[in-house]
């Protein structure tokens, strides 16, 4: 690199433009926020979804499966079983777990009450709901 | 070595490879699981076994940061350590927590695990990389600004150079971004949108401070070229991390309930995310064409080069494959984002780490390098790892590309468990070369204890 880019000169240019461009996120985080409740299907966020994205997060379902695209890739995705399955699939679903087919990839089963199920369901179906641009392509996620 | 309190950074760096090694273990059970899907069940599920696999990673890197810093910042500074009995008591703590929160994955539901360890009085666990319970977060928040602490104070009674400035700075990025996995809000988007304040910040941003200093340092010590170049180039590249990555963060926003604009602002800045990767590659190569010494530790120069080359593969060039919002659409949530995700890890943090490991451990253990035999097997270890963990990413994004072919793109989609059938081929393959994988890390702890006649100091 040449001699008259001193080392004291890219480390103005990288405070300068590391601040610069945080500040951007930031101003772009806050447009985004004020932009959401458009979008995030929020107004239908009930007791019974608050309660299924808990039971959602202490069962580490996101260890298998993904849901929006993120989470592990071992398991199908759940953004969009609520239009894909419908809710008396799901719920036979997660009840009938495991089932115990050989060689097959097994799903635990997590002693949910049938109440549980239902407010899980609750929680796919909100996610289900989000504005995702369209996002997964079809509905096989 | 030529501080006292070096001698610290020995204990993080042993524990860093011991976990290391239980990482690769989880993910060959991983790898199984994902042919034979009732192996191991239910004594491990696989949400266990990534559990332990991607937390193992995450606290092994954190070791060996600490370790790496431990033992720079004295010779950067050109002072003791501020406290290395602090460091040694952190040491102790979060192998503890770590070793606790490991064995509460493997022997207690995740759920009772949720209850026993107070998620009811706040929420944090469940997501994806941050399942830890809430004293291990908080554990983890301790051990951090312990470790801060006692590197900014060592810095403020010693030398301050270029390079001791940006690795801290990068720790107090880290320390203040995983603040975030504390706020995990009902909103689904918004649990999204923050939980990338820790993971892509900390990947593709602060973390690449930490990884260019420490490469910085390793080039510096075996090159003999001036700081003052070195440093100029460090600070070009990280320049080009900020500017690139931190907008960049924008390509998680395209399909989570964000509004549609990230899909310019994540693909425009994340398409630059290649560069400064590109320029470590030419930083690094430069250095060591223009060196001024013969360092006999070429095992540690072939590590530095190889991080630069490989981060930029994983990072760079994988990143790129699938960053574009359109390319995105269809390639989002698939085994290319696994490809992606295990190359640039290796490349870059996992790499670097042992970067700083085979430069540090020969002197730490009273000599300049370690015995020609030792260096040999060592460097054996190093294109094992490196060529099975590229054919790891080969087999995955060959799984990922016709997994969103049948999946996605065809007139007739199938199922997901069906495309995992027709992809299982790559998946056998993929195990293979992780078999070779944990021969060469095998290999690589074995070449720690060749004996023979060991290089001198100069």
């Amino acid at each position: 690199m040449s001699a008259t880019f001193t080392k004291s000169m890219a480390r103005n240019v990288f405070y300068g433009g590391g601040l610069f461009f945080f500040l951007l996120f930031i101003a772009l985080t806050f447009d985004t926020m004020q932009a959401l409740p458009k979008r995030d299907n929020s107004q239908n966020i009930t007791p019974a979804v608050a309660h299924g994205k808990k039971l959602w997060e202490v069962n580490n379902c996101i260890g298998c499966h993904t849901l929006l695209g993120e989470g592990a890739y071992f398991a199908p995705e759940l953004g969009n079983v609520y239009p894909r399955r419908g809710p008396d699939f799901i719920k036979a679903w997660i009840k009938g777990q495991p089932t115990g087919a050989p060689g097959r990839r097994q799903m635990p089963q997590f002693n949910l009450s049938d109440a549980d199920i239902d407010d899980v369901i609750a929680f796919l179906k909100y996610a289900s709901e989000i504005n995702t641009n369209k996002w997964p392509p079809n509905i096989e996620g | 070595m030529k501080y006292k309190s070096q001698a610290v950074a020995k204990l993080y760096f042993i524990a860093a490879i011991a976990l290391f090694l239980g990482q690769i273990i989880f993910g060959l059970i991983m790898g199984l699981q994902y042919v034979v899907g009732d192996f191991l069940f239910p004594a491990i599920p696989f949400n266990v076994a990534r559990m332990v696999h991607t937390n193992l990673l995450i606290v092994w890197l954190l070791f060996g940061f600490m370790g790496a810093s431990y033992y720079l910042i004295p010779e950067e500074t050109e002072t003791e350590l501020f406290s290395p009995k602090l460091a040694i008591i952190t040491f102790w703590v979060f192998l503890a927590a770590g070793v606790l929160t490991i064995l509460g994955y493997l022997l207690v539901p995740y759920a009772a695990l949720a209850k026993m360890t107070g998620n009811d009085l706040l929420n944090t666990m469940g997501r994806e990389f941050l399942e830890q319970p809430l004293p291990t977060k908080v554990g983890i928040v301790l051990v951090a600004l312990s470790w801060l602490f006692n590197i900014t104070m060592t810095m403020l009674k010693g030398r301050k150079t270029a390079i001791s400035l940006v690795l801290t700075l990068g720790m107090l990025g880290l320390a203040v971004f995983f603040l975030f996995s504390f706020y995990d809000p009902v909103n689904l988007v918004k649990d999204k949108f923050y939980w990338w304040w820790v993971v892509h910040l900390w990947v593709e941003g602060v973390w690449e401070l930490i990884l260019g200093a420490m490469l910085a340092f390793v080039l510096i010590k075996v090159t003999g070229v001036d700081r003052e170049v070195v440093e100029k180039w460090l600070y070009v590249i990280i320049t080009m991390t900020l500017v690139t990555g931190i907008i960049g963060t924008g390509h998680h926003y395209y399909w989570i309930g964000a509004p549609a604009y990230w899909q310019w602002w994540g693909s425009i800045f994340s398409a630059l995310e290649p560069i400064p990767f590109f320029m470590m590659t030419v930083f690094a190569f430069n250095m060591v064409n223009k060196r001024r010494r013969e360092h006999p530790n070429k095992a540690a120069t072939l590590w530095a080069l190889g991080t630069s080359v490989m981060a930029f593969l994983g990072a760079g060039l994988w990143g790129f494959l699938h960053t574009l919002a359109p390319i995105n659409y269809y390639a989002h949530g698939t085994q290319l984002t696994a490809a992606h995700g295990h190359l640039a890890f290796y490349g870059a943090y996992a790499l670097v780490v042992l970067t700083m490991i085979s430069y540090a451990m020969p002197i730490l253990r009273g000599r300049a390098a370690n015995p020609e035999r030792a260096q040999i097997m060592e460097m054996w270890a190093f294109w094992l790892m490196t060529v099975s963990m590229f054919f790891i990413t080969l087999f995955l994004t060959g799984a990922g590309i016709v997994q969103i072919w049948l999946q996605r793109l065809s007139s007739t989609p199938m199922s997901f468990m069906a495309v995992q059938d027709q992809i299982s081929i790559f998946y056998w393959a993929r195990e293979g070369a992780g078999i070779v994988f944990l021969i060469g890390l095998t290999l690589y702890i074995r070449s720690f204890f060749v004996k023979g006649e060991s290089k001198a100091f100069e």
